[in-house]
């Protein structure tokens, strides 16, 4: 397949003329990684796609019965499924916005001259990281209601974090934004080192009050690349799993990977699950598209 | 902008610095406690006042290490003075390492998972960067028809949920016997980095000078000759770049190696939480666990900070 889309190279260039041809280079540099990937995530989501009209179950030796589109029927009119997609868009905003204010903020005090500029961002950057499952984990003692030092810190008594179905999604969006909103800062950093200084410049001898000066100078100019790391992180945190499973079992919790999680793995409703992976799938390739042409339109300028 | 400086300016300033200073600290906070849980004896973990300042241990590594179980009696002075100093520690804890009956230590789970981790990482990574090296080469150097398509397609299959890719392999690996197997865990790892060390390199290589090669090119050198002599080892840094950022994405990973392993082959990521059980865990242990793990990638971290902004974009933004 991916021969038919290379186009010949000019057969009398210098190089062809001596060794490999540099089509036959192309060819043998681009071809494997290609076949790598169709068979390893192309084919299996093919696999997947024709289990998702089955009522297969992994579990029991029974064959798989073809049902149409029963389980997408059934998925799509599920409240049940409509609450964990609801769940996932909670995190998501929550998440995002966290991220982002802490970020962008923190970004925005870090564009001066401060004496160990460097070594206080790589320390900064440290959270993401590291493992999203074993720093998660330990998130568990910090927030413990009877000796979390969360708690001790912010004088909130024997307060519950993660086993109140109120507070879990939000304990769990917290670790997550302390985590990413180090990815926020680094690309923000980005934008607003690339800021041309005359710019500000001419603010000042404009007598540009300051506010007039971040609305009107900085954020449109780091808009594009902000942009990219909200796209970035909503893409992320609308996959989340490892964090959310580990730290809570609440069913208030529960994003859409944790119900595909147990619905192919715990019930073992694998011919369901495969139909529901397909509908995360179809929007997660929605939101990474709009992503790339963005990254793409951001690159040309 | 100095030359325009206000004393408010300057006022803001400091408190901008102050106010660093206090987020980063908020920001390691977390991270110190990890490590510093990692060296206390067990009953300082989980104290009110939380505890800050305590004579380390060493103690929650050696019980990280060995199965141990409850001391039914204390040991007898002799036993104690026979032991040494590691299992001393344990026995200080009220436990005793379990020995089998030629009185060999039996190790915990831990190291065959750390083991593990290494192998898959550093298996996958080699893998992902060598075939991501090449084929970034192939698309930045020639003319590819549906470049930007086939790019995409690349780059589409690491945006999937793991679990979405997760319950067809899981299937196909069962039916082909490589579920819990090191060998399973490498290929699901090189497919997901490769498509990131493709994107990564590419940026690389378009950054290296076309000239350099076709000066060769010129001197004799067949197009082979130029790579491997010219291109490779203008890339070099950023092929340890990418090797870095595969090889802390394998390291990390949690879901696969949760739904395709469950012993042989499984990683530390889920095995560190499954120490959890339902009873008072000893977080000191857990602690010494997880701290072992992230000092690879706090290391790397450094090493890498001037390429993390490319890595953590896909190569989008370059400094």
């Amino acid at each position: 397949m991916a021969t038919a889309v290379m186009t010949t190279l000019d057969p009398n260039s210098r190089s062809a003329t001596r060794g490999m041809s540099d089509l036959t280079i192309r060819n043998l540099f681009i071809i494997p990684t290609i076949v790598f990937l169709i068979v390893f995530n192309i084919f299996p989501l093919l696999y997947s796609l024709g289990y998702s009209f089955t009522d297969f179950r992994a579990s029991s030796p029974a064959a798989a019965n073809f049902v149409g589109l029963q389980n997408y029927r059934e998925l799509l009119n599920d409240p049940f499924i409509w609450s964990n997609f609801a769940i996932t868009a909670k995190y998501v905003i929550v998440s995002v916005v966290g991220q982002v204010i802490v970020g962008f903020g923190v970004a925005l005090l870090l564009n001066r001259d401060i004496p160990l500029k460097g070594l206080l961002t790589t320390l900064l950057l440290l959270p993401m990281m590291l493992s999203m499952a074993v720093v998660g984990l330990f998130w568990k003692l910090l927030y413990d209601p009877s000796w979390g030092v969360i708690n001790y810190a912010l004088g909130l008594g024997n307060f519950e974090w993660l086993s109140n179905p109120d507070m879990a999604l939000y304990a769990v969006a917290i670790t997550d934004i302390w985590m990413w909103s180090p990815f926020v800062m680094l690309l923000s950093l980005a934008g607003l080192s690339a800021v041309p200084k005359h710019l500000y410049e001419a603010a000042a001898i404009d007598r540009a009050g300051s506010f007039y000066t971040f609305f009107r100078i900085t954020l449109p100019l780091v808009a594009p690349i902000l942009m990219i790391a909200i796209i970035f992180r909503t893409m992320e945190a609308f996959k989340t799993f490892d964090l959310a499973y580990i730290l809570t079992s609440q069913p208030t919790t529960e994003v859409i990977s944790i119900r595909l999680y147990k619905m192919a793995f715990q019930e073992w409703q694998t011919g369901r699950s495969c139909a529901l992976a397909y509908i995360v799938l179809i929007m997660v390739l929605a939101i990474t598209n709009i992503y790339v042409k963005y990254l793409n339109k951001v690159k040309e300028r | 902008m100095a030359a325009v400086r206000t004393s408010s300016e300057i006022g803001f300033n400091r408190v901008a610095i102050v106010v660093v200073l206090l987020v980063t600290i908020i920001f390691l906070a977390p991270i110190y406690w990890i490590a510093s849980t990692a060296f206390k004896p067990r009953n300082l973990a989980t104290t009110i006042p939380p505890t800050v300042v305590f004579q380390p241990e060493i103690s929650p590594f050696v019980k990280l290490f060995t199965k141990r179980s409850q001391l039914r009696s204390a040991p007898t002075p002799e036993e104690y003075a026979a032991a040494p100093w590691w299992e001393r520690v344990v026995f200080d804890g009220g436990e005793k390492i379990v020995r089998d009956g030629k009185g060999q230590v039996q190790w915990s789970g831990y190291p065959s998972r750390f083991m593990n981790s290494l192998i898959i990482a550093i298996t996958s990574t080699v893998l992902a960067v060598g075939m991501g090296t090449f084929t970034a080469y192939g698309f930045s150097r020639f003319k590819v028809k549906g470049e930007a398509d086939l790019l995409f397609f690349i780059l589409s299959t690491r945006m999937l949920p793991p679990v979405v890719v997760a319950i067809p392999m899981f299937l196909m690996y069962r039916a082909v016997g490589l579920n819990d197997t090191h060998v399973g865990l490498i290929i699901l790892y090189t497919a997901f980095n490769l498509s990131f060390s493709v994107w990564l390199m590419k940026g690389f290589m378009d950054e290296i000078p076309k000239e350099y090669e076709e000066a060769a090119l010129v001197d004799g050198y067949t197009r082979m000759e130029a790579f491997f002599k010219i291109v490779l080892p203008e890339a070099a840094t950023g092929i340890a770049a990418t090797a870095v950022f595969c090889f802390i994405t394998a390291w990390n990973e949690y879901a696969f190696a949760l739904i395709m392993t469950n012993r042989r082959a499984q990683t530390a990521p889920p095995f560190i939480p499954s120490q959890v059980g339902s009873g008072l865990p000893d977080w000191t242990v857990i602690a010494a666990g997880t701290f072992l793990f992230l000092l690879p990638v706090a290391i790397f971290t450094f090493l890498l900070r001037n390429h993390l902004l490319r890595g953590m974009s896909f190569g989008a933004i370059r400094k």
